[in-house]
């Protein structure tokens, strides 16, 4: 039987506010635990909630950018459960009246397809503490530092047919939050992951199969993986005889699988009310309007002007115009070496290469763009080879410096005199003669081929300086001449 | 509406509230009295009635985005029954 895979995502973004959604504690990653967790955070009897109006405008910024209602009315509401890392015994969120209701994301697919998916909703709500279950025997550690942390949840429709639709979507909302400069984005310190919630049905079939729910992955790759081994699991199960059984799973990154957390059947049932504490939030046209003004350039236009402004293929546009610091790296390097296809190019191949092999974010990447700018003016002055380029690159990112200095140093400067080129050139002729002779006696026709051989041999001799056009030239002169 | 027996044991247990075996019935019975009251009420045509957030006729004000509060860990822990290494310890909740 033909299968077909439901997927709906659920994106917990942190608002990068500097204070907590409800209390003045700071937002900071990384601090001793239990150092900005204050009395409201750890709702000691008698504290009441403060609403942070950062919190509102970012959560309105997303809302304008996918295109949403946004609730000129939004409640925040109880939902009850017990946890120890939620001292309240209830996460303040929005069910009822969000303050983002239906939007949309349009996604491009690998083979350049667009599909629109629906946001259901966006919705406020506080982040809970951590508990760390393995370092004291018989207990549980919890740290509520980022207990009140500003959560934007956002709910997909269950509109996606495969993981990679699911992933191009989670990376459209990355980029959406991080461009709207609403979230940091850092999925390995838990700013923004995600719950995915798969289901399968027989192709064609208008009702939906039963879901599972797996939560917080926080990885672009653990995403795909997790969704491909769950709709395999799904099937596998049903094609058996069996059947899915509603559940909250954990994705396992070291097996490579979903196991189930806990059995739904028994349905959590949150016992959401309005809460008394807060009051209702109301916005006007004139706060959403010059919200609307503040908004900076977003993904899809950013993407098209690449291919106006800069001539860039549609591919090249996508990767550079996703990412808001990749994009703004590559825009200086494009103007300072006035050549864009060259700095897409160099973006996307040696500095990605390095930047991914030692996993360092572009935005603390050890080239700056002014100087991987200045690298690419140098070839295209013809001062060094796009070869010698690359040797430079290294040498500016594992010691630093300009391209001039490193060029200067190393002595690297591309051998352009004539005079230079021709002596090498006649070196190398007077030193290979068997592979001279048969290039004298090869058909007309092959010797463009033959032509690479002392290509390699002058550009050997010249460490690589020669400068290649020419040597080119100059080899085929002479080459030619002994012909006739 | 009437409740019975299983639903006190089912909001007690989300509750987290350990109840008597010879009080569920009383609790059955005032529970039940409540939810009449909300029928009663229910009874009523509130078509042109605006549903209520809050029992205020006000809005929520805004609080800036400041960081006002200072460490205080230590006054804040002093009343928590087991402290280590900063972070508070609670009965293990994972198997």
């Amino acid at each position: 039987m033909e299968w077909e895979a439901v997927i709906g995502l659920e994106i917990h973004a942190q608002l990068a506010t500097k204070s907590k959604i409800f209390s003045g504690a700071s937002t900071a990653f990384g601090a001793e635990p239990n150092t900005q967790a204050c009395a409201v955070d750890l709702a000691l009897p008698g504290t009441l909630p403060a609403f942070n109006e950062e919190a509102l405008r970012m959560a309105v910024k997303f809302g304008l950018a996918v295109d949403a209602e946004i609730g000129r009315k939004s409640v925040f509401d109880r939902k009850n459960y017990f946890y120890p890392d939620l001292p309240k015994g209830y996460q303040t969120s929005q069910l009822f009246h969000p303050i983002v209701g239906i939007g949309h994301i349009d996604i491009t697919l690998e083979d350049g397809t667009t599909k629109r998916i629906g946001v259901t909703r966006a919705h406020l709500e506080e982040d809970a503490g951590k508990s760390l279950h393995d370092e004291f025997p018989g207990m549980t550690g919890i740290d509520l530092n980022r207990a009140g942390t500003p959560l934007l949840e956002i709910v997909s429709e269950p509109d996606m047919r495969s993981a990679e639709e699911a992933v191009a979507y989670v990376r459209k909302v990355h980029s959406l939050v991080t461009s709207l400069g609403i979230c940091d984005g850092n999925m390995s310190e838990g700013s923004f992951r995600c719950d995915c919630n798969v289901s399968v049905r027989p192709k064609g079939q208008e009702e939906y199969g039963t879901r599972t729910e797996t939560k917080n992955i926080n990885s672009f790759r653990f995403i795909e993986k997790a969704i491909v081994g769950e709709i395999e699991r799904q099937i596998d199960l049903i094609e058996d005889g069996g059947r899915v059984i509603q559940a909250t799973r954990l994705y396992d990154a070291d097996k490579n699988e979903t196991r189930s957390m806990r059995s739904k059947e028994e349905a959590n049932d949150y016992r959401y009310f309005p809460c008394p504490d807060l009051l209702p939030i109301v916005i006007d046209d004139d706060y959403i309007d010059a919200i609307r003004q503040t908004l900076p350039e977003l993904p899809d236009a950013r993407k098209a002007r690449f291919i106006e402004e800069y001539k860039l293929s549609e591919y090249d546009a996508m990767v550079l115009s996703a990412d808001h610091n990749m994009a703004a790296y590559f825009e200086v390097i494009a103007k300072t070496a006035k050549d864009a296809k060259l700095a897409a190019n160099w973006v996307m191949g040696e500095l990605s290469k390095l930047l991914n092999q030692h996993d360092i974010d572009i935005t603390n990447s050890p080239v700056s763009a002014e100087q991987l700018g200045g690298l690419l003016m140098r070839i295209k002055d013809d001062t060094i080879s796009g070869k010698i380029a690359k040797q430079v690159f290294e040498v500016m990112w594992s010691e630093g410096g300009s391209a001039d200095e490193i060029i200067e140093s190393k002595g690297l400067k591309q051998v352009t005199d004539s005079g230079a080129i021709e002596q090498i050139v006649d070196e190398v002729i007077a030193n290979n003669t068997p592979q001279v002779e048969q290039y004298v006696n090869a058909e007309p026709d092959k010797r463009g081929k033959m032509i690479g051989f002392f290509m390699g041999q002058v550009m050997k001799a010249s460490q690589g300086k020669a400068n290649p056009g020419q040597v080119q030239g100059v080899l085929k002169q002479k080459l030619d001449a002994l012909v006739n | 509406m009437s409740l019975d027996r299983t639903d006190v044991d089912k909001i007690a247990h989300l509750a987290r509230l350990q109840i008597e075996e010879q009080d569920a019935p009383e609790y059955a019975q005032n529970l039940s009295n409540i939810l009449d009251l909300v029928d009663q009420m229910q009874a009523i045509d509130t078509t042109n009635v605006l549903p209520m957030a809050h029992p205020l006729d006000a809005v929520q004000r805004l609080r800036s985005d400041l960081v006002t509060e200072e460490n205080q860990r230590e006054l804040l822990q002093s009343v928590a029954p087991a402290v280590e290494n900063g972070l508070f310890l609670v009965p293990k909740v994972i198997e």
